[in-house]
């Protein structure tokens, strides 16, 4: 999985290429994690339009990311859900926990 | 069968097999994923459980055409055998978290449950071994 972040504004996108799974879920974790908490941005955005699969510790690592945020007042935003991905979160009950936006300019705009 | 070690790299790999595996069996496209997913998750847990997170230890998968006579029918389907050489486990203490819960970790039992019909846990000699077995659809007649 390859991760690179953008800023935007005040927002900061990860883009995330490749499946994430417990091989690479820790580098997910670590590197949305010290955003959040060095940077403090008011909204993080995760690209996952470039994600196949996300295993469950790849879930763990996003509600982490959700969980900081929402301990900073900021808002923690996924959007370009795969199929695989999507099920993932609704097997888990978490799809509603989320915002889940379909595309960048939604996420950017709610 | 597939022999790997307990290296996360060939999740992936896997992963790619397992559901490739599926789709020539003749499941439908959700049911590969699942079973995909639930092959991945059983893995995972082997890696980080049973072997602690160790990259080097033996993991064997088998694969079969599932097909149990139960009252003159047949059900085809895929199983699964995935086997390690880790200390005993004790399936009783295995609970998944409740679903919904904002918190991190216990997915990963859910997920298996869900895609599978059968999950069995024994430890036979040194071997802890994990069966997954999912039918295809509607049992058929037996010919």
């Amino acid at each position: 999985m390859q991760i690179s972040t953008r800023r935007h504004d005040k927002v900061t996108i990860f883009d995330l290429l490749g499946d994430i799974d417990f091989a690479n879920s820790p580098e997910l974790r670590h590197s949305v994690l010290r955003e959040i908490q060095e940077n403090r941005p008011p909204r993080v955005v995760m690209n996952l339009s470039k994600v196949h699969y996300i295993d469950s510790s790849g879930v763990a690592s996003l509600v982490e990311g959700l969980k900081a945020s929402r301990d900073l007042g900021s808002r923690f935003i996924l959007f370009g859900l795969s199929t695989s991905a999507r099920e993932v979160l609704q097997l888990s009950r978490l799809i509603k926990v989320f915002e889940v936006c379909d595309n960048e300019e939604q996420a950017l705009a709610v | 069968m597939m022999a790997l070690s307990s290296n996360p790299k060939w999740l992936s790999i896997v992963r790619a097999a397992v559901e490739r595996l599926a789709e020539t069996l003749g499941f439908k496209a959700e049911h590969c994923r699942s079973i995909t997913r639930a092959v991945d998750e059983a893995l995972t847990n082997i890696v980080r459980h049973s072997y602690s997170n160790r990259r080097d230890q033996p993991i064997t998968m088998y694969f079969r055409k599932a097909q149990p006579k139960q009252e003159g029918e047949v059900q085809h389907g895929l199983e699964i055998i995935l086997c390690d050489r880790g200390p005993v486990a004790d399936a009783t203490k295995w609970r998944g978290r409740p679903l919904g819960e904002i918190r991190p970790g216990g997915l990963g039992l859910h997920l298996i449950h869900d895609a599978m019909d059968i999950v069995e846990f024994c430890r036979k000699g040194d071997i802890n071994r994990l069966r997954l077995v999912k039918y295809l659809g509607q049992a058929s007649p037996a010919a």
